[in-house]
């Protein structure tokens, strides 16, 4: 089975700094990591892997820098990584950047399953894994939860708001995994120290390497979205502290979520 | 003897306490009698809230003059009874002494009152970009409590404990007179030091109201290890390799599957690894990365040479969350496997652990109790639990007592002591006057006369 996770570089804390001027993100790829979302999608497919055998390739696309998170998803046991990097994909919203790699998916072919992550904590769409599946033309489902194959067939549950359903689906297809459905294993020093001179473990493609390369259809001049403004929310700093007895706080405290109308 | 407190006594300390923080008799609310582990049990008379330094003067003034006995307690999270009114009298609690009074960028100092909790201390200096080494697991503990144990956790190997990082502490003596040890001071060739005499000494001698603590820049990067690893003497025999290297982790933690197993219980949430039998999680702290994956590189290295099976890195705040909040949930996991445990806190040289470990293992097997461990293992520091699983009363006692008989002989053969954090109290007396024998304990005692001539503050305690 062979399995391609989808993953990204997304900034190392929550305390993403905005350039005043231009409304940019400022990433510093010095503080960077692997979006949190698809540590899950990355565990459920070496979990796969260890089951059904295959390989288990890390997708992402981005500046030279985002090298880092193939390499971080190898030293967890990925056998291997694809940078999708060009200039010409930059500035991509969530239309081009999904048209991007399912172009990229459909210049690597040969894969029975592709995973995402829920979201990323940066852009939080939660559309990429979809919109891909509708370029590639095959199914695909979100929010699910754990997975196996039963008669060639992916048969899977995922949560429906309070219900969880169970279904299958022809390969190949999308899923994305939803957050803490496991716990994603830890890079080893074993395997970054066997990867230290392994170029090809690693594969760059541009536009040049994809059946569509017209330019027009990736980054800015592909995105129907144009981004006005991008700042950072009002911290809510308001508080109530609540004093006195065990009794008169739990009391308090039932007063409040009453006239809220949680209970 | 002891004067019973009387209506007279309750009239004078209401006479300057407001009603909201005294409760005497049966208003105590029965938390008081006991502190985290439970096995000392008694009620105080007058449970006293203080918030000041003067209020803790004149209590211990009117409390000399009438012979009354008083204990100090912060948030009562000790394991070994300290903070329990065994003599019944006066508790005296700091807990609402919590304000965080000065920073000093200048000197790296921060001034706090005794009932400031862990996690707000470590929260505000790490505001500041400035940080304050000691690492105990229990975060809502007082800073009062941890320099009267001395509390050491889990950075200890690199950092040391509380005891380095106590510049100066305002002391109420047992007569009520205050007076200031230590100061804003790197150095002090002055004569005894009864800073540190005050620091580890469970309340025996002093009421802390005030402590200035030193504070270090805030290392900007760190990243942990976690190790695996076939059998516990692999592990442990790597410790000393590692302490000899130049690579000054800052923690080196010992944990074997069961206590892992433990944790994945009683948090329900899965460990990253649980496929070897015994683990050791290390942390590098610094200032760049390429300073860190030098050091841990290293000892990675090191360690797979000496039969690790790998080395997993733990570099962000979803990893370091995924570990170090099952550590940290360790003993409490333990308590929550069992009815009804107790503790024994001994250090060992380094290089003796895995003796001590495996000598546990014997007396388990020798008794018929479980007795699961984990420990800082470098810096010879154990946590080991004898878990009482459903025994009777007579057997569990029986028991109990065999093993804490073992294991503390044992200590002492290796070269260890009693309690490497966790302090005396009132539970493990009987094994320090063993451990140290008539003359030291006969040293402790002049000291104590000498500061508490009366013996009213916290009697009962240490020896």
């Amino acid at each position: 089975m062979n399995i391609i996770v989808c993953i990204k570089q997304v900034p190392g804390s929550s305390n993403v700094k905005v350039d005043p001027v231009t409304g940019v993100l400022i990433r510093d790829g010095a503080d960077s990591k692997m979006n949190p979302y698809d540590l899950f999608a990355l565990e459920t497919a070496l979990s796969l892997k260890e089951t059904y055998g295959g390989t288990v390739t890390a997708v992402t696309m981005g500046p030279g820098a985002a090298k880092q998170v193939l390499l971080e998803a190898i030293y967890m046991g990925a056998d291997k990584g694809v940078l999708i990097s060009d200039r010409r994909f930059a500035g991509a919203d969530v239309l081009a950047t999904s048209y991007t790699l399912s172009s990229c998916l459909v210049s690597l072919g040969n894969y029975d399953l592709v995973i995402c992550g829920k979201q990323t904590t940066d852009g939080d769409t939660a559309q990429v894994g979809a919109e891909m599946a509708e370029f590639l033309g095959i199914p695909h489902y979100s929010n699910v939860q754990s997975c196996e194959i039963v008669d060639g067939k992916l048969k899977f549950k995922c949560t429906l708001g309070n219900l969880i359903m169970s279904a299958e689906m022809d390969t190949p297809c999308v899923i994305c995994a939803d957050g803490e459905i496991n716990t994603p294993r830890l890079p080893s020093y074993k395997r970054k120290k066997a990867s230290i001179g392994n170029d090809d473990l690693i594969k760059v493609l541009s536009l040049d390497d994809f059946i569509d390369s017209d330019p027009k259809h990736y980054g800015l001049s592909g995105s129907p979205t144009q981004v006005e403004k991008i700042f950072p929310p009002e911290k809510m700093s308001e508080h109530v502290v609540i004093e006195g007895t065990a009794e008169e706080n739990a009391a308090s405290i039932f007063k409040i979520l009453c006239d809220k109308k949680f209970i | 003897m002891y004067n019973v407190i009387n209506s007279t006594d309750i009239e004078y300390l209401k006479s300057f306490i407001p009603a909201d923080r005294i409760f005497v008799g049966n208003e105590i609310n029965p938390d008081y009698h006991h502190d985290e582990l439970g096995g000392t049990e008694a009620a105080p008379d007058v449970l006293i809230f203080v918030t000041s330094t003067e209020e803790v003067s004149k209590i211990m003034a009117y409390a000399y003059k009438y012979n009354l006995p008083v204990t100090a307690r912060g948030s009562g999270t000790g394991l070994v009874g300290a903070a329990v009114a065994v003599k019944g009298g006066i508790l005296l609690c700091t807990a609402k002494m919590n304000r965080i009074l000065e920073l000093d960028t200048e000197n790296l100092t921060v001034t706090v009152e005794p009932g400031v909790l862990l996690m707000e201390l470590a929260a505000f200096v790490e505001e500041n970009a400035l940080f304050y080494p000691p690492d105990p697991g229990e975060k809502s503990a007082t800073i009062g409590g941890n320099i009267s144990t001395n509390a050491g956790g889990m950075r200890a190997v690199r950092y040391g404990v509380t005891r380095d990082y106590v510049r100066e502490l305002t002391v109420v003596l047992p007569n009520g007179e205050v007076q200031v040890f230590g100061g804003k001071i790197v150095k002090n060739s002055s004569g005894y030091s009864l800073l540190n005499l005050m620091v580890g000494s469970e309340g025996t001698l002093g009421i802390i109201t005030k402590a200035v603590l030193r504070l270090l820049p805030k290392p900007t990067k760190s990243v942990s290890l976690l190790v695996p690893f076939d059998s516990m003497d692999d592990a442990l025999d790597c410790v000393p390799l590692i302490v000899k290297t130049d690579t000054n982790p800052t923690a080196i933690e010992y944990m074997s599957r069961d206590t892992i197993l433990f944790s994945e219980d009683y948090l329900s949430k899965k460990f990253p690894d649980t496929s070897h039998p015994a683990y050791l999680l290390l942390t590098f702290d610094g200032s760049s990365d390429e300073e860190i994956e030098k050091n841990y590189s290293k000892i990675a290295d090191l360690c797979i040479v000496n039969g690790a099976a790998d080395a997993f890195f733990i570099d962000t705040d979803e990893r370091k969350k995924s570990v170090w909040s099952a550590r940290g949930a360790f003993l409490e996991a333990i308590k929550a496997s069992t009815d009804e445990m107790d503790e024994c806190d001994v250090v060992v040289p380094r290089n003796k652990i895995a003796e001590f470990i495996k000598y546990t293992h014997i007396i388990a097997k020798e008794l018929g109790v479980r007795i699961p461990s984990f420990g800082h293992a470098g810096d010879g520091n154990l946590h080991i639990y004898i878990c009482r699983d459903g025994a009777t009363d007579k057997i569990w006692e029986e028991k109990l007592k065999k093993a804490f008989d073992m294991m503390y002989t044992k200590a002492h053969e290796i070269g260890g002591q009693v309690s490497g954090e966790h302090g005396i109290g009132f539970a493990k007396k009987g094994y320090l006057k063993e451990s140290l024998g008539d003359t030291q304990i006969a040293l402790m005692r002049g000291i104590k006369s000498a500061f508490d001539p009366k013996n009213i503050l916290n009697p009962d305690k240490l020896f």
